[in-house]
């Protein structure tokens, strides 16, 4: 029984088993790094500007992504209550990707400008103010602590790093741009442009 | 997707399909009999032997037909690089044919009342079922279910408009959006604490509740230079600017010292978003009558 080679030979088998299981990754992901429709921004895309990224990442200190997809799917059903679905070049300057997996509350992927700024921070501080049946936690905390503007340059640039294409003068005055600001300003600064470059509805 | 990429995926799907196909019968080469025995494969660990038996049939044609269907399924959907499919599906196409064919199913609905007036739509019980629907999905978040709003969002059951309650103005309001703005201390930027108390005190007076007659007497210059613009030199308001009239009971901001004061030294921006391009003309035409018909 040939079998025994591989059964025996411990290296040989987890070079088998890599290969197979590499079968789908090699099919399916890799090409992904190198199909430009996947990686080129679509027309007008700007990477976030310091108190938006700021924001982003106070979006994901806070766990919003576990809640909130954002991902519109091209089903009727998803397009009619928020709009175009999500096209790959969207993405490009996300790192990491915030899709999620699991909507608790609804998709936010194109949220921004679909609410007031005085209705998000009126939400986000007591929801069940605005949305009685809502389910979702207050921030309140939110209010009262300021962005932490030491590491914002430092953050500019490691999405520079990664491909985001910020200038130097951007990382420069980003300190800057988000010192004193309010947590809650940059969240819904973040909120507020989230899927608007894609605007129309279909 | 280049030609090159296209190469590599469908080698890469095919090789693994015919791959488990060929690892099946490879596999399978030592077998002699087709019915179980008492066989084994002859080797034996800690005294434990296997069975040297073919495999259940139905498992073994269940494998087969696992191969077949993905290479069926190859065939008939975009799996293998640039190859389109026979059924030329996409998930775009999908999504189009769903919409038409929904367009097609409500589309007419919504389409006889898009040309009837307001007025008359708001009397057409079908048409105001609609509508209550759509309120409660797009404008409820803000307004309240019942349309009767909160602190900073406008009710709409009285007969109290910011913007206008016409036909007219509540289209414009739901199509294009209206932002609000009242600049803190109105256009008198350097306006003094004590002055912020004088214009507040006579505010109040305008429904007889000034805490300090005096300083409600010095407010009304104050008021001259800095709310007039927008406000009217009566403080009834002006539609134009969305400045509310301050001369009734109705305040979005609240209506006590304290909120007043606030308002005055802080300013509130607010904003409807516009709908247009978010709902179709025919749904914001049956809307606008939703929203006239609670106050009329």
């Amino acid at each position: 029984m040939r079998h025994d080679i591989i059964e025996k030979n411990i290296g040989l088998m987890i070079v088998f088993i890599t290969l197979v299981i590499s079968g789908g990754f090699l099919a399916e992901v890799v090409p992904l790094f190198f199909i430009k429709e996947v990686n080129e921004p679509i027309e007008g895309l700007e990477p976030l500007t310091a108190l938006e990224l700021e924001g982003r990442d106070i979006y994901i200190r806070e766990g919003c992504h576990v809640c909130h997809t954002q991902q519109i799917r091209p089903f009727r059903a998803e397009t009619e209550r928020y709009g175009h679905y999500s096209v790959a070049g969207e993405f490009v300057y996300d790192r990491p990707f915030l899709w999620g997996s699991k909507r608790t509350g609804p998709d936010l992927a194109r949220v921004g400008g679909r609410y007031s700024d005085a209705w998000q921070r009126q939400h986000l501080y007591d929801p069940r103010s605005v949305v009685p049946e809502s389910n979702m936690p207050a921030f309140p905390w939110l209010f009262e602590d300021r962005v932490n503007h030491k590491g914002t340059a430092a953050k500019l640039s490691a999405m520079q790093t990664l491909g985001v294409p910020y200038t130097d003068e951007q990382i420069a005055s980003a300190p800057d741009a988000v010192e004193g600001k309010f947590e809650i300003e940059a969240l819904v600064a973040y909120l507020q442009q989230l899927g608007t470059v894609l605007s129309d509805k279909r | 997707m280049s030609t090159f990429w296209s190469i590599w995926i469908s080698t890469l799907v095919l090789v693994v399909v015919f791959g488990c196909w060929w690892l099946l019968y490879a596999t399978r080469k030592s077998q002699t009999t087709d019915v179980e025995t008492e066989r084994t494969t002859g080797h034996s660990f800690d005294g434990i032997e296997e069975y040297d038996n073919p495999l259940p049939k139905w498992w073994f044609y269940l494998y087969v037909a696992t191969c077949v269907f993905a290479l069926g399924y190859l065939a008939l959907y975009p799996g293998l690089g640039n190859y389109k499919g026979l059924l030329g599906w996409t998930s775009t196409n999908q999504w189009e044919a769903e919409v038409a064919a929904a367009d097609e199913k409500y589309g007419e609905i919504y389409a006889q009342f898009g040309e009837t007036p307001v007025v008359e739509l708001a009397k057409n019980d079908d048409a105001m079922k609609i509508g209550q629907r759509l309120f409660v999905n797009n404008c409820a978040v803000c307004h309240g279910s019942a349309g009767r709003g909160q602190v900073g969002f406008p009710n709409l059951t009285d007969d109290d408009w910011l913007w206008g309650g016409t036909p007219d103005a509540i289209l414009e309001t739901l199509h294009n959006g209206r932002q609000g703005n009242m600049p803190a201390k109105g256009v008198m930027p350097n306006m003094s604490s004590e002055q912020v108390d004088q214009v507040v005190n006579y505010v109040l007076s305008f429904s007889g509740r000034e805490k300090d007659a005096a300083a409600a007497e010095a407010g009304e210059a104050v008021f001259a230079q800095a709310c007039v613009a927008c406000h009217g030199p009566e403080g009834k308001g002006m539609e134009a600017m969305g400045a509310p009239n301050l001369t009734d009971d109705i305040w979005l901001y609240g209506s006590t010292y304290k909120w007043i004061r606030d308002t005055v030294e802080n300013g509130r921006q607010n904003e409807m978003p516009a709908q247009g391009g978010r709902m179709s003309d025919d749904q914001i035409q049956i809307l606008a009558a939703y929203v006239y018909s609670l106050s009329n």
